[in-house]
């Protein structure tokens, strides 16, 4: 299955077949006090230098969170979409809570966007679906619902399912459903990251889709946290993740080293022309 | 001091739940927590005194462990579970009122939120502290702040907060007990919160780490 994304000219096509596709998660103002102090003034030049640094590293999408206490973001998440679509060729991940700012993002957004994201609880895929089918935007379908978080993995699939079959009868393609099936830290629960693993299997085989992770909340709580990161990133990507939301200044050289790995580079091309990139 | 508390106080600092633990090895086959509290209740330790003597100082010292990064949140968990062996022994003294408490603590991450890590650990250490808690869970509502607050007068409270984008909830969940409760003590933390960002949304208290938390609660024991 193929998911599209595009820039403004840019097309990015996320294959369940590979290769990994890197959606940039660091416009986002947890820990980037910097962030929020340059946004309040209306001054982008932080955003976007976050943008090419990611970008530089090899990421295929850029995710937008400017979420902080005061904002409104229903008029600041479409300024920065806006700026970031002027200075880089790149489709987007529209990461919010609110509804509203979402809407308003994608009215002025170029390309075809990704959002961030839509649950299964009852009040997220009614307010988000139909927005998305409007504006012809794919989403992260979260595996939560109005149960909360559940640890079986087979609950999980059937959230999963839930949100596509809700999406296609709203009216999207099922392949703009991509699915995130939720990585817990594993200091706390210690078969936190192998609930999610099977989950990734299960959504892999069963439905075939897409699938994306925030994959640094694995490692909270724990030292060498890269570490952790890295030996969960090759295992997920094995079982059926194609576009991690990850910093890829951190990860891109270990995902393009598990591509190889899993033969899906031939003559380790894309491998050698990242490090190449790097030097 | 009794060697049963030094004991206990120990297995509590190391996470040696009970006598199946496999942790720390050099006390393998040993008793644990849960063993060393009854023990000590059946030598006629008064439960107060396993409470001042080994829980809350054990507990001190894994959260002042962890605030220097001497330990991670797995072994501070571990701690957590000896100390709760340890607890439940003490249980029925809490509950017919021979043994104090020093206060009542109500804990919750606030709506729209289901980060719990970081709460849990806080309820912990307070717990650890000796007072009861009140554990309200993730993705709180004010409503449900305020009926707790309502059905434990005296209270003191605390609101997690993990996401930027939620911690605008803290401000509106603070705003609403602070309206109706004017007198009530809110603690709040979480990684994007800030001592700065307290005090704007008018809370009483902000720390990095736990046992800041159990620190500052000191002053309101009863």
């Amino acid at each position: 299955m193929k998911t599209f994304l595009k820039g403004k000219n840019t097309e990015v096509i996320i294959n369940t077949e590979g290769p990994v596709i890197i959606i940039g998660e660091s416009i986002n103002p947890t820990r980037r006090k910097r962030l929020v102090t340059t946004l309040q003034e209306n001054d982008f030049t932080y955003v976007f230098e976050l943008a090419e640094n990611q970008i530089r590293a090899g990421a295929d999408v850029l995710d937008v969170n400017v979420g902080f206490p005061g904002v409104d973001d229903v008029r600041l998440l479409p300024d920065v979409v806006v700026a970031i679509g002027e200075k880089f060729d790149i489709p987007l991940c529209l990461d919010s809570p609110n509804p509203k700012a979402i809407e308003a993002a994608l009215k002025v957004s170029a390309g075809k966007c990704l959002i961030n994201s839509v649950n299964g609880k009852e009040e997220s895929m009614t307010a988000l679906l139909p927005v998305a089918r409007d504006f012809g935007a794919a989403i992260i379908g979260l595996c939560m619902d109005d149960e909360g978080i559940t640890n079986d993995p087979e609950k999980r699939l059937a959230i999963a399912e839930k949100i596509i079959e809700r999406a296609v009868r709203t009216g999207l393609r099922a392949e703009d459903v991509i699915i995130d099936p939720l990585a817990m830290a594993v200091s706390a629960e210690p078969q936190a990251c192998i609930i999610a693993a099977e989950t990734i299997r299960l959504i892999h085989q069963k439905l075939g889709h897409n699938i994306t992770m925030g994959a640094s909340n694995i490692s909270f709580g724990l030292p060498n946290r890269e570490d952790i990161n890295s030996a969960f990133m090759a295992i997920a990507i094995m079982n059926g993740l194609t576009c991690p939301i990850a910093n890829p200044e951190k990860i891109a050289g270990l995902v393009h080293a598990t591509d190889l790995v899993l033969g899906r580079d031939d003559y380790a091309i894309r491998f050698i022309e990242h490090y190449q990139s790097t030097l | 001091m009794n060697e049963i508390l030094k004991e206990l106080a120990y297995c509590v600092e190391s996470g040696k739940i009970d006598k199946a633990s496999p942790y720390p090895p050099a006390l393998k086959g040993k008793n644990g927590a849960d063993e060393l509290a009854k023990e000590a209740l059946d030598n006629g330790i008064k439960p107060d005194q396993i409470l001042e003597h080994a829980l809350i100082p054990a507990m001190a010292v894994v959260g002042d462990r962890f605030s220097k990064k001497e330990i991670y949140v797995p072994q501070m968990l571990m701690s957590a579970k000896a100390m709760n062996s340890a607890m439940k022994h003490l249980k029925p003294f809490f509950q017919s009122g021979e043994t104090k408490r020093k206060g009542k603590f109500i804990v919750g991450t606030v709506a729209g939120d289901l980060h719990d890590i970081g709460k849990n650990l806080v309820a912990m250490m307070i717990e650890g502290g000796g007072w009861e808690v009140i554990d309200l869970g993730v993705d709180v509502g004010t409503e449900k702040f305020l009926k707790a607050v309502e059905e434990n007068p005296g209270a003191v409270i605390g609101l997690s907060a993990l996401l930027t984008t939620t911690m605008e909830n803290m401000k509106k969940t603070v705003a609403a007990l602070k309206a109706k409760h004017s007198e009530l003590k809110i603690l709040v933390g979480g990684a994007p919160v800030t001592q700065e960002y307290c005090d704007k949304i008018g809370a009483d208290f902000f720390s990095p780490d736990p046992q800041g938390a159990v620190d500052y609660l000191k002053q309101f024991a009863g």
